[in-house]
């Protein structure tokens, strides 16, 4: 085999795409044949690091230097200084707001340092289109072994280890595996939920394209233990690049027999196929999803039955989260009990959190659940930009809940989320400084719910209108305390009354920031101004 | 090639893991190679070239060749630096791709340091 001396690994995630991170892959190989160094110097492409604001981001090993922002300008000079005399360029490192000096490997820098990772352990390490840089790192060790035993031990593995789903609802994996096994039925399925469609999350899509195999992994286990042969994996039509890796690892996975027929030997099958979705927000929800898929308009179905035991096709069916699939092989190699190691007792593990707002370091981090509000917002994520305050943290995404500054001490786990009146949902982040407008802020929520609901049930078709119609007569100063009742009423019929959670809740954002920000609230409709200045100088305008 | 066993499964785990271990490590060996256009100048290139070389032939697994710039002791190059958890850091001056191979074989395999090359020796801890 041979010998490289040095490695110099890409990011080729979605974010870093975005700023030219392939022009700068493209210069760089040229750079390296052309000063004659491409026989110990190998270039790497590979999935997201996580500091995606600081994109594009290059890391080169053995010496784990961390380089930010790079251009093709910079290539010439990387080759010449680091490749060649091995001259770190000091003016690339990543520096802190409060630093002067730019710290030199990434293992010394807070944004990751502070983590832990388990689903990204192989993000921004591996080549995601290597399944044997995968297999390195202990790949599908965890499938051969589980195939070693019955599947109903899987099942109590899992259950061990206290994992909740990571789509949104926190459902104890381990039982809803239990459901579809025992639900009656030769044929079940497995799906996978890569929908993604809540505004500011990107975790899916950046496991997918970072560590596809471990996806595969996960799947091949969930499907032996529940007696599945046939899985899905459904993909958010946008991901076109987390959809050509998972192509390429599938192929990959089949010629090594790590999916097919007779999988290690063991007498089990199982194949994958990709299905494509159309990118509408209410067809992440599990029974839409079916539905999409059985070629059916994009719309949720009652429950019960769940889909355990009447899914696609009418056919028993388990749908898992990309992430929550993601950490079967880790449970299944190191244990239940190092998996309770990590996070709260309740709520085991890590979670994979998409950095987005105001905040210096932007970008995908993974944490220990329960890890409180301001560490996160300040030791990982480096503090609000500008000098600017923070004002509030969007958690779980639109139908989440707007915590102040007086939370920032909230443990980030599912049920210290939703005590705090939050949630955890997928893990959207979203910070926000104060620059902006509650009702504003809110307003954009409900738009977005009143354009992606999908008109089946009354509750949440009409009342996703009239809540944008009632907070948009807020940010006009035109609301009285009678709107504010009625916004309470209207919440609680859509709360109890609509068909999926979607609609129920689609009035979180208002009731939670009603709750936190009364100040803001009464400023808009008793004294007629906004605190931030926004609305005024909209409503002026108008 | 079907994989049809965890023995089977293994093999190739241990094989692939030699084309990732340069991005694992964090303590290991290190050799370092003087490389300021002094160094180049005096031969560091080809110094280099040989250390990548017999640490493959070796098949030394746990250390890693990096550079750095000019250390001031231009007419002592090229310098070789070798770090090994624990012990002083060894430099080598005047040193050519016969002499980086015998040190490979006698400090890096045998930890004897080759006293006639050394031009310096200091604590690793500061
Ligand atoms: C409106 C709506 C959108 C949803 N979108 C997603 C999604 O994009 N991805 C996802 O995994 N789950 C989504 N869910 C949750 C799924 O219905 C389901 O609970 C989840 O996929 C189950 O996987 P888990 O148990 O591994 O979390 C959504 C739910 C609702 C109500
Ligand atoms: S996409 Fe490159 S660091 Fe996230």
């Amino acid at each position: 085999m041979e010998f490289f001396r040095s490695h110099v690994l890409v990011c080729s995630g979605v974010n870093c795409s975005f700023r030219g991170s392939r022009s700068v892959r493209a210069a760089l190989v040229e750079e390296i044949r052309a000063q004659g160094l491409d026989k110990e110097v190998r270039v790497i492409e590979t999935g997201c690091f996580g500091l995606c604001e600081a994109g594009p981001v290059m890391v080169i090993y053995p010496e784990a230097v961390h380089y930010c922002r790079v251009v093709p300008d910079d290539v010439k000079e990387i080759v010449e200084e680091h490749l060649r005399k091995g001259r770190i360029v000091d003016r690339l490192l990543y520096k802190g707001e409060a630093q002067v000096k730019g710290v030199q490997t990434w293992r010394q820098i807070d944004f990751y340092s502070r983590q832990k990772r388990v689903v990204l352990r192989n993000c921004g390490l591996i080549d995601p289109d290597s399944i044997d840089e995968y297999i390195a790192r202990e790949g599908y060790e965890a499938l051969g072994r589980a195939l070693r035993m019955q599947p109903m031990e899987v099942i109590q593995a899992v259950k061990d280890s206290g994992l909740r789903g990571r789509g949104g609802a926190g459902f104890p994996t381990g039982l809803k595996w239990d459901f579809t096994a025992r639900a009656a039925g030769d044929q079940k399925y497995l799906i996978c939920n890569a929908d993604e469609g809540e505004p500011g999350t990107f975790k899916d899509r950046l496991i997918l394209e970072g560590d596809p195999h471990s996806v595969i992994e996960g799947m091949a286990i969930a499907a032996y233990a529940i007696g599945a042969s046939k899985g899905f994996i459904y993909f958010r039509g946008e991901y076109k690049l987390s959809i050509d890796r998972l192509t390429h690892a599938l192929e990959q996975a089949r010629a090594y027999g790590l999916l097919g027929k007779n999988i290690f030997d063991s007498g089990f099958s199982f194949d994958i196929e990709i299905k494509v979705g159309a990118g509408a927000y209410v067809c992440g929800e599990e029974t839409a999803l079916i539905n999409s898929m059985e070629g059916k308009r994009g719309e949720p179905r009652f429950k019960p039955p769940y889909p355990a035991s009447v899914g696609l096709w009418g056919k028993p069916t388990c749908v898992n989260n990309v992430e929550t699939l993601a950490n079967i092989p880790s449970i299944i190699r190191q244990g239940a009990d190092w998996f309770r190691s990590i996070g709260t007792a309740k709520c085991p593990g890590t979670k994979v959190f998409t950095l987005t707002g105001n905040i210096n370091n932007a970008g995908l981090i993974e944490v220990p659940m329960g890890i409180t509000l301001r560490e996160v917002v300040y030791d990982i994520g480096g503090g609000i930009p500008h000098g600017r305050a923070f004002k509030m943290a969007q958690t779980g995404g639109t139908s989440g809940g707007c915590l102040p500054e007086a939370l920032l001490d909230v443990p980030m786990d599912i049920d210290s989320l939703a005590t705090a009146g939050s949630a955890l949902g997928s893990g959207a982040l979203m910070i926000m400084d104060d620059s902006h407008c509650i009702i504003d802020v809110v307003k954009c929520f409900l738009q977005f719910f009143r354009h992606e609901s999908c008109g089946q049930c009354t509750p949440c078709r009409e009342g996703t209108q009239r809540l944008y119609e009632l907070v948009d007569k807020i940010s006009r100063m035109e609301a009285t305390e009678k709107d504010v009742e009625l916004i309470r009423r209207l919440a609680r019929t859509m709360e109890d009354a609509s068909l999926c959670a979607l609609g129920q809740t689609a009035p979180f954002p208002v009731l939670t920031t009603m709750r936190f920000f009364p100040e803001e609230y009464e400023a808009h409709i008793v004294h007629g101004m906004c605190p931030a200045g926004v609305c005024a100088a909209a409503s002026q305008i108008a | 090639m079907k994989m049809k066993s965890l023995d089977e499964l293994k093999k190739l785990r241990e094989k692939a893991q030699e084309t990732i271990r340069l991005r694992e490590q964090e303590e290991g060996t290190k050799i370092v190679v003087g490389m300021g256009t002094c160094g180049i100048a005096a031969g560091a290139r080809e110094v280099m070239l040989a250390l990548v070389d017999e640490l493959q032939k070796k098949n030394l697994k746990d250390v890693v060749v990096t550079q750095t710039g000019c250390a001031g002791l231009c007419e002592k190059e090229p310098l070789v630096d070798v770090i090994r958890p624990g012990e002083p850091k060894i430099t080598y001056g005047y040193m050519t791709a016969e002499k980086a191979r015998s040190m490979v074989t006698s400090h890096i395999v045998n930890g004897q340091v080759i006293g006639e090359y050394v031009i310096a020796r200091e604590d690793s801890g500061d």
